[in-house]
């Protein structure tokens, strides 16, 4: 489990999630992305094109930040999921809450 | 398999894992034990510790997992007072759409074939059947 945050030529910040995001690791990931909107960051994308499984307690950090960082004015994007996490957004209707994109990239051409 | 399971959140992932590389080959299909069962077993576990066992050190969460051809049944039970799964709300209504917490249960029911609680309240029953 890893989370990695690099920032990109026009300042988005990607943020990979490697394993998985759930109940034992979700403050870390929180910790991280909120340093980042300290920072001045407003745009974010989040990767998990190399995450296997998110448990409720992850997707319920992802709607916490989606929150803190819209109050900043700024965006969370979501990419990468695979055809079992994408069913998960989609059960838990939090497909409607996220712009998610299929791959990274594509969440930041649509910045 | 029998496995006592600190009441430390940071723990949740070691156990699921040590829980998933231990089922042999054959019952359920790498797909579901990669993502139906590490996920719904996060979940009882994680509920297990921060509500059953309010995160105590000094309790455990006992994880009994049966294996037969036709399906796998997990247990988890905790110390807790239990509670009643029937009173929870419905995660999925737009009132509740943007609440951090509250979707647990709901994600369980969807990703096994079936839950069931003991009396108490305070150990679940999560069972996958074959394929």
């Amino acid at each position: 489990m890893r989370f990695t945050l690099k920032k990109d030529k026009s300042g988005v910040v990607i943020v990979g999630v490697e394993g998985q995001l759930i109940v034992g690791n979700r403050q870390e990931l929180k910790q991280k992305v909120l340093e980042a909107l300290e920072e001045g960051s407003r745009k974010f994308v989040i990767d998990f094109s190399k995450t296997g499984y998110i448990d409720s307690s992850g997707l319920g950090v992802l709607v916490s930040l989606s929150k803190k960082i819209r109050e900043q004015s700024g965006e969370l994007r979501l990419a990468g999921l695979n055809a079992d996490l994408q069913t998960l957004f989609e059960l838990t209707k939090l497909d409607t809450l996220f712009a998610i994109t299929r791959t990274a990239e594509e969440a930041l051409a649509a910045f | 398999m029998r496995l006592d399971v600190p009441s430390d959140l940071g723990m949740v992932g070691d156990a699921v894992e040590l829980v998933a590389t231990h089922l042999p080959p054959g019952t359920l299909s790498p797909r579901r034990i990669s993502f139906n069962l590490r996920t719904a077993l996060a979940e009882a576990l994680g509920n297990a510790i921060r509500y059953g066992n309010g995160e105590d050190p000094d309790r455990l969460v006992r994880v009994y997992v049966e294996l037969r051809r036709d399906f796998v049944r997990i247990h988890v039970d905790d110390d807790g007072q239990g509670f009643d799964a029937s009173r929870l709300p419905d995660p999925t209504h737009p009132d509740n759409l943007e609440r951090e917490y509250g979707r647990g249960l709901f994600v369980i029911r969807h990703l096994v074939d079936d839950v069931a609680f003991n009396e108490k309240g305070n150990g679940i029953c999560l069972t996958l059947r074959a394929g």
